[in-house]
């Protein structure tokens, strides 16, 4: 399916569909009130296999696939989707879609599907992870248990997945455009539990991509990640207890950018601030962070876990600027909201599956580096936190909180990272938050690829990334009180 | 194709022959549609039928899982020929494999949980209308909103395995929720409502639902943190819901024998105050997390986790018994084409005596919590830590709204630190709680 010629073609065959018939049901759907209109097919294998007490017990390997049928009219949208792609199908989900617009059934003139290409390909795969014999997985994840017990005696049990999924797509909508993808996504997982003197922690770490299963085995991936859950488990065994309160925090580089993610980049999709329930609404162009501060949500970078070659409306993915030198400059949109909003389409709809409607979502979020030497931040703060490994956060984008939680950290004396503390979870504002940034490193990386964000009930992978940065102030929810 | 009595045995015949020494098959199948509602017109409008095929198949010892939403003869085979070497190239587990067929359900109760009655789209949008509109003339204050929905499940579940058991049932699912959005001082403030029931007859009426979302959102405005300090917590029941939930996900099974929960090897110990008994009941009439048979065909049961303090049992399926030398609960739980896991049923905190105002009432300085955020929960170690939403009591009375703060604590000493139980359980969810006072914890603020 990768051949120049005939692109179109092999799609609409792959789904068992003529162009044709495409038109004929966006023409039941695209009636009189229907201001757009679009199919989404989905054709999904995807494989797991996990271990855990030394033994890979567990595998399952599914299929999915449907079309979902999409109607707008103002910015009121109707949906229907089914698991059986066939004509009758498509035309009943027609008549649930288009009954949004309250228009008689009818035959919209709607034009011929002609072919549309991604320009590029991000994420090139000879093989993909899940056409790769499972005894392949079965052997890396033995590998993965055997290091994790000889890093330290204390790991007691170890636990790691490898996920994988392959994700056929094809957008057809009622202004003629079709355009299929080729989706590939791996994720390796790993859980260490150590135990000294009866007390027990945990450790976790992974990584991954959209990229062949030999990724995994380049640049000494599947050893560093195992390695790193390992030590944060061994690390945590010696955590005291985190302080509560107000401090200085310096956040590491990578996967802290989750703060980004929480503080601001939920509140600039785009349906909250046309519905104006976001903390960021009607704020574009003005001051949101510190003028250190430059933030782009990037969908093009190669083989990341939150890029893609087109969004799920088939709209190429670009890098969109959300905050320049601390100033709000834009939303990220899908289709409905950038046409009610009359601003730039993005490229950022996205949907977990064929049951789900587009909405703006982030792909790759990460900040821009500055000019600090990260150790030269770590030595201004006389006492604070230094947070370089967390697990999931949230966001409540009416009042603009956001909470993110550690799972490594140290305290800042003096200067100098001194001991590590236990898990607390870190709470601010989002408006207020990046006006804090002090001081932005040099040293920006992004995440290793294990990043999954939930909106709404959908989930969809996304990237992160982040330079060492200082935040003055944020309120740090550990038990301790100063 | 229907999936009945005569499909499931073909199959697990099919895969006997491919050399399967044990097979279950779980199916899934059903209808949804939901609207919502925002500001009074229609927003977004959806329906679907859903089918899903899930094989599980163990050669001896080795076991592995598929799945298919293709149900056609072609795609059946494979499901079955793919499951099949996926089993081969996995290792043995000693413990892996059907329960045994003494311990089925042989008696399945019709537990009440479906409800045939047809919601048409009209009084879908009707419905949500009528609840968003009531949220919002709560107070002139509301002037935005997140939208109100409704939204219906119908479906049957089927499960088969090859000591011959066969078990269907149906079930269905209404809910309608509210989220209005409060304005003062060019400050908003978001908060919902909602309920749920197993028939829309159970449903609270969407002016009902309305009013308490417009209520909870409004009393929000005005918020500010607090001073970082040790108080006593009151969690409402929402929010006491969630706390019992975490020692739900601690007394999995699962958790137990991986090591990964604070309560391995506790059982019998006292973990919490005297005044939790803590119960599973699979079999609640009308449940929202009933089912006549648990997802490997045992019958499901009422299950005392914890008994005026003292932990009784874990969570269990047949293999997560089989690892710790138990018995299952009949908790198993089943995701189509995946292995058993364990998982609450009906699963609430039994109520005590005191009101929530005399709860509320007994606190001289505290933080009465309403929301809860984030994911700082280590079931390893216990250690908690939340962003939390709510109000500050002062003398026994709700003060003013307090936001942006965190409370934290461990698991272990929360639970041994519950005061009081109130007496206000309601069944809103699979998790439920009365409201419930914890002792003290660290509320970090200013």
């Amino acid at each position: 399916m990768e051949n120049e010629k005939g692109a179109k073609k092999e799609y609409l065959e792959e789904f068992g569909i003529t162009s044709r018939e495409v038109q004929a049901v966006m023409g039941k759907v695209k009636v009189r009130d229907v201001d757009y209109a679009d199919l989404y097919f989905e054709h999904t294998v995807a494989e797991s296999v996990s271990m855990e007490e030394s033994l890979v017990k567990r595998a399952s390997k599914s299929i999915s696939q449907g079309v979902g049928v999409r109607a707008t009219a103002g910015e009121k949208t109707g949906y229907a989707y089914s698991d059986e792609i066939s004509v009758r199908q498509l035309e009943q989900a027609a008549d649930t879609a288009r009954y949004i617009a309250r228009s008689p059934a009818g035959e919209g003139q709607v034009p011929a599907i002609s072919v549309g290409r991604p320009s590029r390909d991000l994420y090139p795969v000879g093989q993909p992870a899940t056409e790769v014999a499972t005894k392949e997985k079965v052997s890396l994840l033995q590998k993965i248990d055997a290091l994790a017990r000889a890093y330290d005696p204390r790991i007691k049990n170890v636990m790691a997945s490898f996920s994988t999924e392959y994700k056929m797509v094809m957008v057809a909508n009622s202004q003629g455009e079709l355009v299929g993808d080729l989706q590939p996504l791996s994720r390796l997982q790993i859980t260490c539990i150590a135990e000294e003197k009866g007390q027990r922690q945990v450790g976790s770490y992974g990584g991954g991509g959209r990229a062949e299963f030999g990724f995994f085995f380049e640049e000494g991936r599947w050893e560093h990640y195992t390695q790193e859950a390992a030590r944060q488990a061994i690390l945590n065994l010696s955590a005291g207890d985190a302080p509560a309160g107000p401090m200085t925090v310096v956040l590491g580089a990578g996967w802290p950018g989750i703060l980004l993610h929480e503080a601001i980049g939920h509140g600039l999709e785009a349906d909250f601030n046309r519905k104006k329930t976001s903390a960021f609404s009607d704020r574009v162009g003005q001051r949101v962070a510190s003028e250190l501060c430059t933030i782009v949500d990037d969908g093009t970078l190669p083989f990341r876990r939150g890029s893609l070659n087109v969004d799920d409306e088939g709209t190429p993915t670009s890098r969109t600027v959300l905050i320049e030198g601390g100033i709000l400059r834009g939303y990220i949109t899908d289709k409905l909201n950038a046409r009610l909003m009359g601003i730039p389409l993005t490229g950022n709809g996205r949907r977990e599956s064929f049951q789900c409607i587009p909405m703006p979502r982030m792909t790759n979020t990460f900040m821009l580096p500055g000019q600090s030497d990260p150790h030269d931040i770590i030595r201004s703060v006389k006492h604070g936190l230094y947070a370089v490994s967390f697990g999931g956060g949230q966001v409540d984008i009416t009042n603009g909180k956001f909470v993110f939680s550690t799972s490594e950290a140290y305290l800042i004396e003096d200067g100098k990272v001194t001991r590590p503390v236990k898990g607390a979870t870190l709470i601010g504002s989002g408006p207020e938050i990046l006006k804090k940034v002090s001081l932005v490193g040099n040293d920006m990386r992004l995440d290793e690829g294990i990043g999954t964000c939930g909106k709404d009930g959908q989930s969809v992978p996304v990237g992160v990334g982040l330079p060492t940065i200082k935040v003055d102030e944020i309120t740090v929810g550990g038990t301790e009180v100063g | 194709m229907r999936i009945d009595q005569n499909f499931t045995a073909d199959l697990i015949a099919r895969a006997k022959r491919k050399g399967a020494s044990a097979v279950d098959v779980v199916a899934v199948e059903g209808d949804s549609a939901s609207v919502q509602v925002r500001l009074s017109a229609v927003d977004k409008l959806s329906k679907a039928q859903e089918k899903r095929l899930g094989l599980r198949v163990y050669f001896g010892r080795r076991s592995a899982g598929g799945s298919t939403s293709d149900f056609s003869p072609p795609a059946v085979d494979e499901l079955v020929a793919t499951t099949c070497a996926l089993a081969e190239a996995i290792v043995e587990d000693p413990d892996s494999g059907l329960p045994e067929p003494t311990s089925l359900a042989a008696v399945r109760p019709d537990l009440d949980l479906f409800d045939s009655s047809a919601v048409s789209m009209d009084q879908m949008i009707d419905r949500a209308t009528r609840a968003e509109r009531a949220a919002l003339e709560v107070d002139a204050r509301l002037k935005n909103s997140e939208g109100a929905e409704f939204g219906s499940f119908a479906g049957r579940m089927v499960f088969a395995n090859s000591h011959r058991f066969y078990g269907e049932f149906q079930s269905s699912n209404f809910s309608c929720s509210v989220s209005p959005i409060a304005i003062e001082n060019g400050l908003m403030q978001r908060d919902y409502w909602y309920s749920v029931g197993r028939k829309v007859s159970q449903l609270d009426a969407p002016e009902a639902i309305g009013r308490e979302a417009g209520h909870r959102t409004v009393r929000r405005l005005g918020a500010r943190k607090v001073a970082t300090c040790r108080v006593p917590i009151v969690f409402d029941p929402e929010m006491a819901g969630s706390f019992l939930g975490n020692l739900c996900s601690a007394v999995n099974g699962y958790a137990i024998y991986k090591g990964a929960s604070y309560l391995i090897g506790r059982l019998g110990e006292k973990i919490a105050a005297d005044n939790i008994t803590i119960v599973d009941d699979g079999r609640i009439p009308g449940g929202l997390g009933s089912k006549p048979f648990d997802g490997e065909g045992l019958p499901t049961r009422k299950t005392v986790v914890v008994e005026r303090g003292i932990l009784k049992s874990y969570l269990l399926d047949t293999y997560a018994g089989r690892k710790l030398k138990l018995s299952s609960t009949g908790n198993a739980s089943r995701s189509v084409g995946e292995a058993s896991s364990a998982g609450a049923t009906n699963f609430y905190l039994a109520p005590g005596s005191a009101t929530p105002d005399q709860i509320i009432g007994s606190v001289k300085r505290g933080l009465y919590v309403t929301e809860l955020i984030g994911f700082g929960i280590n079931l390893v170690t216990g250690d908690y830590s939340r962003g939390a939403v709510g109000f500050w009591i002062e003398n026994g009375e709700l003060a003013y709204p307090v936001e942006e703060i965190t409370i934290a604590g461990n698991l272990k000493d929360m639970w041994l630190g519950v005061e009081t139980v109130g007496n206000d359980l309601v069944f809103r969810g699979r998790v439920a709680s009365p409201t419930v006072k914890i002792a003290e914890m660290t509320v970090g603020g200013d």
